[in-house]
């Protein structure tokens, strides 16, 4: 291409020798500027893992309890990381257009690709594994703190660690499936959105879903729709019944998720909904 | 060479023409400053060449199609849209931090340098610098970016006097080396009369004027008549005549200086000036100033 053959040229002839940023850097300091900026991906779920460690502590010290509140800590942990996937999704795309530093962004070599990617990729990789991490730490103090109590009163601990690392293996399992894959859609969705709308994100991004919803209870008298939706949200064929199923071993069956026609399909409604939102990141100004 | 070439450039947004196939060309080590109203289609144009909108027609930014390629050509051109758009949130060594690690022609030393001549602290939030601060740093950021083009959209907007002095001299004295190209709109054209090497005019989505600086002062010239020679200077058609203290006051342009001299003092206009006498009259745009 002639462009780059003069470019090489007139870089020779200036003697300048442009440092050599590795493919991946870009990617690498967006995703990075992504956690400067919404502060709340690591904050939320570590305030709520301090609370939970709190109340255990109540609960063991005081009344005794060491293994109940185990699995239940770990919801509480996730809930915080699904509500914060959620809010970042929706506010990502638009923030940067409402506070006009979508022009600095976009003054600097990183394409809308690489920026839309580094977004998607908080809530669907690097929130699950932090809430993984954390649930794990919250949970090594926590069987710390019962191990204490246990052997205050000179009983075995082994019952206590036994289950963990059964457990956490579940956890991941289920972050994977149904945090990364089976909520991508949804996710998918959120960013189209926070691209897409002017103001008032989290009502567009509600309301279509609830109008179909209505129109098909009202024109059919059915809800296919809402159950569709329910069951996305529920997690799919990797729902937990309930969460002592941390506890209750249920068998892993990758085999039966993974040749689950929703995955697929959800994973390329995702892609489709992210190509939407590459497309719009590229044509958008600040509003 | 040719840094921007554009021929047929057009954008409409509905009805709305904002820029009519216009044609420009910027050669490498010029400064040229685009003046217009309010709506002329000044933005429209940057945003055109800053790969920031799509358009119609022909336009080529250091040898590359800006909308199809505007991560590339970032390596080469900066641009700074007015002072409000660095992400408030990010604490200077951040911005530092990022603009270094995303951009392969930053120097951050140059930088640090940069900014060690102000106030600006590096654990400062842009939210708690002031305007002139945040400028101050962007400027600092841009300059440190061995870029071929740079781009300033409204570059001085709402900073005072001394701030907007201090940002062209760092420009001229630290930046500019005659092998950059520099692109700037702005309203507060008194601030760049000295600095630009060439000028160009754009109303209603056309360019009404362009011509360089050289060219300018030998083309247009104004005239201070004295009271009997007025009707004389009015017969030599001038653009626009002003009275200020009861004096007639009469831009020419292409008229000859020696013929002008013995109507009265004669003086080359600032841009501000011609820029009224050009569009002042928005119902019909001066017809014949372009090139």
């Amino acid at each position: 291409m002639p462009g780059s053959f003069r470019d090489s040229q007139i870089s020779e002839s200036q003697g300048i020798a442009p440092a050599i940023v590795r493919a991946t850097q870009p990617f690498y300091w967006s995703v990075r500027r992504e956690l400067w900026e919404y502060r709340s991906i690591y904050i939320a779920p570590l305030a709520v893992a301090a609370v939970t460690l709190f109340g255990y502590l109540i609960a063991s010290m005081i009344r005794g309890v060491v293994l109940q509140p185990f699995s239940f800590a770990a919801g509480v942990i996730l809930m915080a990381v699904f509500i914060v996937s959620i809010f970042y999704s929706l506010e990502t795309l638009h923030g940067e257009r409402r506070d006009r530093s979508i022009l600095f962004w976009k003054s600097l070599p990183v394409s809308d690709l690489t920026t839309v990617l580094s977004k998607a990729s908080i809530p669907l990789v690097v929130l699950p594994l932090l809430g993984f991490a954390i649930i794990v730490a919250t949970e090594l103090i926590m069987l710390l703190l019962g191990s204490l109590v246990l052997m205050g009163r000179g009983l075995n601990v082994a019952t206590l660690w036994t289950p963990v690392f059964r457990m956490w293996l579940m956890l991941l399992y289920h972050l994977v499936t149904v945090h990364m894959l089976w909520y991508a859609p949804m996710y998918g969705w959120l960013l189209l959105v926070s691209a897409w709308a002017r103001r008032a994100a989290f009502l567009w991004a509600a309301l279509p879903w609830l109008a179909i919803c209505a129109v098909e209870k009202i024109a059919f008298n059915t809800t296919r729709f809402a159950a569709m939706l329910g069951y996305r949200f529920a997690g799919g064929p990797e729902a937990i019944p309930g969460v002592d199923s941390f506890f209750g071993m249920t068998q892993l069956t990758p085999g039966r998720f993974l040749s689950s026609p929703g995955l697929w399909i959800g994973l390329a409604i995702t892609a489709a909904f992210l190509a939407g939102a590459l497309r719009l990141r590229r044509c958008q100004g600040p509003i | 060479m040719t840094v921007i070439e554009a021929r047929g450039l057009r954008k409409a947004f509905g009805t709305t023409v904002a820029l009519d196939s216009i044609n420009l060309r910027v050669d490498e080590g010029r400064i040229l400053g685009l003046i217009g109203p309010n709506g002329a289609g000044k933005s429209t144009a940057l945003n055109a060449i800053l790969g920031l909108t799509q358009y119609q027609g022909e336009l080529r930014v250091l040898g590359r199609d800006p909308w199809l390629e505007r991560d590339q050509l970032m390596r080469d051109i900066c641009f700074i849209s007015d002072v409000a758009v660095l992400p408030r949130w990010m604490r200077v060594s951040q911005a530092l931090d990022y603009v270094a690690g995303v951009h392969p022609r930053f120097d951050r030393a140059k930088a640090e340098g940069f900014l060690t001549k102000t106030d600006i602290k590096r654990t400062s939030r842009v939210r708690e610098l002031s305007k002139g601060m945040v400028a101050q740093l962007h400027l600092a950021l841009v300059m440190a970016i061995d870029a071929r083009l740079l781009v300033l959209d409204e570059p001085t907007l709402g900073l005072d006097l001394l701030y907007r002095k201090q940002f062209y001299d760092s420009l001229l004295n630290d930046y500019f080396d005659r092998t950059r190209t520099i692109l700037v709109t702005t309203h507060q054209v008194e601030d760049v009369q000295y600095v630009l090497t060439d000028l160009m005019f754009i109303n209603r989505g056309r360019i009404v004027l362009d011509c360089s600086m050289e060219d300018f002062e030998s083309r247009f010239a104004e005239v201070t008549a004295r009271p009997e020679q007025v009707a004389a200077a009015r017969a030599l058609k001038p653009i626009r005549e002003r009275q200020v203290l009861g004096r007639s006051i009469l831009l020419f342009d292409h008229v000859e200086r020696q013929q002008l001299t013995a109507l009265g003092e004669v003086r080359t206009p600032s841009i501000a000036d011609l820029f009224v006498a050009v569009m002042g009259d928005h119902a019909e745009p001066a017809k014949g100033m372009a090139k």
